[in-house]
């Protein structure tokens, strides 16, 4: 697993470069072996193998996509004030749904998607730094380790709901957020607090998906590279920066993505902890939630195309930068075999946080 | 793009597209409702279905099977639908979308009428079949649109003033307050009072949910103003609205209300009360029988609300039950719907759920009053109650009146101000 993410600075450098040439000669007695496997009629059983996996994502992704966007060109029902009833059918209105959001209309749109934006730079930011510490310390060998593992894992194992009731009380205007702080805030009201609230709720929540994710790295991490690098005369803090990161990096990188695209969608801890329709925290998903519940479902499509587009793009970006990052030769000519390692590697990382 | 980019690129969109489908699936679906008979046919027996919340005293399956030994061949299903009040609406609506026919009989707040029956979802009902003329006038209003019968009540509600008889009696007052002015100065006295240290005046629901737009009803209508007119027009920029919102924004800002407020809902506003917080709260009937059971046991009572110059109006709170238009066997759930907002229902609600009754009758009834001693302010309260807006768009008048009394009550706005946004809010609503 190794061999695909040493970093071309890992060869550069002195206390690692061994390491990393090893790893990569490893690797190459492997590759090829396979090179023949991949004729057209194997592609084609191949499409053949996928081909149901491939239905149910049309049935259960590529439709209700197609739909939603179909339905955010869709207008409001209007009332006829003669009868007092609402039409029968929803007027086609283009893409006024999204033309709206530049309007006077859009200042909720853009609030939410200010906030959005926010948690997500803030939370990821916060939940790396303590994430990656937990999983330095998960991977240290030490009497009551199993335990440290288990604890720390707990929040993760909490229901996002739950999570959010719990926090609602230790930030009640009563509760031990206060008491402990010897300050009455009121939590849960209109402001910057209620946004510290969340972010406080969903790091202590998601934090130990990062670090379970680099744990996961970390262990694939050979302990020759440490002991070359000791013998070299590396200290703790060299060996950190220059083999644990670099190494750690894919795994890492990996868990950055999924906790973006998890916090981009952020919804029930904001909904349940601090409550629905507070601006302070509103979010793309609570606004999309809203405007389906009062039955403006072309709006609400519309937000949530929006949103899927902004997920998109970030999701994008993060595959540029694995792309470029992990792998560091994109001038190299490339083999299907080291492809397919990379994607076994990303994909036993996605079944981790399952 | 190189190759494995393009493969984790895909990873990532079908991770990204299955997140999508979670907040879309709300959305798809939902352009339905063709054609269907405007006027409604009472046709059909046999079985039907009662959807309602989940009822956790197990008095709606024992009325429900009442019915069901008399009418073996017309039983009733009762389906139970989430605790949260949202979530029936989203449930029912969803249900209406589609056009099924699983939901007959539904349980509806009373605010929801308008919207479903501007819908569609549900029928206009004969007003000759019920014996409206023997309940509280003003439940019967919550189950109109437009001067025509959609639902019929099935249970009320409406706030009442909690307020602590031992601490007002050593304070030398006799009689609950009747105005806001008196309030003040009752807890005035109290407050002097050594075992008052420490005490807030007055709470109600303040959060920012329903709850708030419940509370800024009651002050605006208790000072004489109104949220929507006779006519359903908006109407709350106005000099009477003012001195209603005007009350809980300056009792906010001189400790009358305490800080903490703004957070409550009903259950943090009783505790407070029940711990001895709180001189009056605003609340529902069904605190009584819990703070009865608290440590303010025996020292507290309940009177109707106060308003600005005499006592106030409280919005009323309860359930009707309506006639799904995507139903099948409409004759059995008009019998059956009949059945169910009887006196004798309604009685058996009382007992065994403390639901309060829409008949004015039972309000007089000895052996209830004695079961139940809040009974005669109860109905004091609900015949003086006003409906909360009955718009088509309720959620959205609801949420620009939690918007902007909040703004108000948090000193981010002034209270006029507040209400000329919340009156331009309300017009933009009503013209959509």
């Amino acid at each position: 697993m190794v061999d695909t993410k040493t970093p071309p600075d890992a060869t550069a450098d002195g206390p690692t470069g061994p390491a990393g040439s090893r790893a990569g000669k490893a690797s190459a007695s492997r590759k090829g072996s396979n090179r023949a496997w991949a004729t057209a009629a194997s592609g084609r059983t191949a499409g053949l193998l996928v081909s149901p996996t491939l239905l149910v994502l049309t049935v259960v992704v590529l439709y209700p996509t197609i739909m939603a966007f179909r339905e955010s060109l869709y207008g409001v029902k209007g009332l006829d004030p003669k009868t007092g009833f609402i039409s029968d059918t929803e007027p086609y209105v283009g893409l006024k749904n999204y033309a709206d959001i530049f309007g006077d209309a859009g200042d909720r749109f853009w609030n939410a998607f200010w906030n959005t934006t926010f948690f997500t730079v803030t939370t990821v930011a916060l939940e790396t730094l303590i994430g990656v510490a937990m999983a330095l310390i998960m991977h240290k060998a030490f009497k009551g380790r199993a335990l440290i593992r288990a604890g720390i894992l707990i929040p993760w194992a909490v229901p996002t709901a739950i999570s959010g009731l719990l926090w609602r009380w230790i930030f009640n205007s009563d509760g031990i957020a206060n008491a402990l702080i010897g300050h009455q805030v009121l939590w849960t009201t209109e402001g910057f607090h209620a946004k510290a609230a969340v972010i406080i709720a969903e790091v202590w929540k998601t934090s130990p998906f990062i670090g379970l994710l680099v744990l996961a790295g970390l262990q694939v991490i050979p302990k020759e590279v440490y002991e070359a690098a000791r013998l070299d005369g590396a200290g703790p803090l060299a060996q950190f920066w220059r083999i644990t990161l670099p190494l750690v990096k894919p795994a890492l990188l990996v868990a950055v993505l999924f906790r973006c695209l998890d916090a981009l969608r952020m919804f029930d801890l904001p909904y349940i902890l601090i409550g629905a329709q507070k601006n302070s925290v509103e979010t793309l998903s609570m606004l999309a939630q809203n405007e389906a519940s009062n039955v403006r479902f072309g709006p609400a499509a519309a937000y949530a195309v929006l949103l899927f587009f902004y997920v998109f793009l970030i999701a994008l970006g993060f595959v540029r930068l694995l792309g470029a990052d992990v792998v560091g030769d994109t001038g190299g000519p490339r083999t299907p075999q080291r492809t397919r390692r990379l994607r076994r590697t990303v994909a036993n990382r996605a079944e981790v946080p399952a | 793009m190189n190759a494995r980019t393009t493969r984790v690129l895909q990873c990532s969109a079908v991770l990204v597209a299955a997140g999508l489908v979670l907040t879309a699936c709300g959305s798809s679906g939902g352009s339905s409702s063709s054609g269907q008979s405007k006027s409604p046919s009472f046709t059909g027996r046999g079985p039907i279905t009662y959807a309602a919340a989940k009822d956790s005293s197990g008095v709606v399956q024992k009325v429900i099977d009442s019915w069901n030994t008399q009418h073996p061949k017309e039983k009733v299903t009762f389906v139970q639908l989430p605790a949260d009040v949202n979530q029936q609406r989203q449930q029912m609506i969803q249900n209406a979308e589609t056009k099924s026919d699983a939901y007959t009989v539904l349980s509806m707040d009373v605010v929801w009428t308008s919207e479903f029956a501007a819908h569609q979802w549900i029928d206009q009902l004969p007003a000759a079949r019920f014996p409206l003329d023997k309940m509280l006038k003003p439940t019967v209003e919550t189950a109109k649109y437009r001067g025509n019968l959609y639902a019929v009540p099935a249970a009320s509600d409406g706030g009442v003033l909690y307020y602590r008889t031992d601490l007002l009696k050593k304070a030398g007052i006799s009689a609950a307050p009747t105005t806001w002015a008196e309030m003040k100065a009752d807890c005035a006295k109290v407050k002097q009072l050594p075992e008052a240290k420490g005490m807030s005046c007055y709470a109600g629901q303040f959060e920012k949910y329903e709850g708030l737009t419940v509370n800024f009803a009651e002050a605006v209508n208790s000072a004489g103003g109104v949220i929507t007119d006779a006519g359903g027009k908006p109407d709350v920029d106005t000099p009477a609205a003012k001195k209603g919102l005007d009350f809980l924004v300056d009792s906010f800002k001189d400790g009358t209300i305490p800080k903490e407020a703004i957070t409550y809902q009903e259950e943090e506003g009783r505790q407070a009360f029940q711990s001895g917080k709180l001189i009056f709260l605003r609340n529902w009937p069904y605190v009584y029988s819990l703070a009865q059971k608290s440590k303010v046991a025996g020292k507290f009572a309940v009177a109707p609300l106060p308003g600005l110059t005499g006592p106030g109006s409280s919005s009323l709170g309860g359930h009707n039950v309506a006639l799904s238009s995507f139903a099948k066997n409409k004759a059995t759930a008009l019998d059956f719907m009949k059945f169910f907002t009887s006196e004798t229902s309604a009685s058996t609600f009382l007992k065994d759920a403390s639901l309060a009754p829409p008949y004015e009758s039972l309000y007089d009834d000895a052996a209830l009053v004695k079961q139940y001693p809040y009974l005669p302010v109860l109905k004091k309260s609900i015949l003086g109650a006003v409906p909360r807006p009955r718009v088509v768009q309720y959620g959205d008048a609801s949420s620009a009146v939690q918007q902007e009394a909040y703004a108000a009550l948090t000193g981010d706005k002034s209270s006029a101000q507040a209400l000329k946004d919340l009156q331009s809010d309300l017009q933009k609503s009503a013209a959509q």
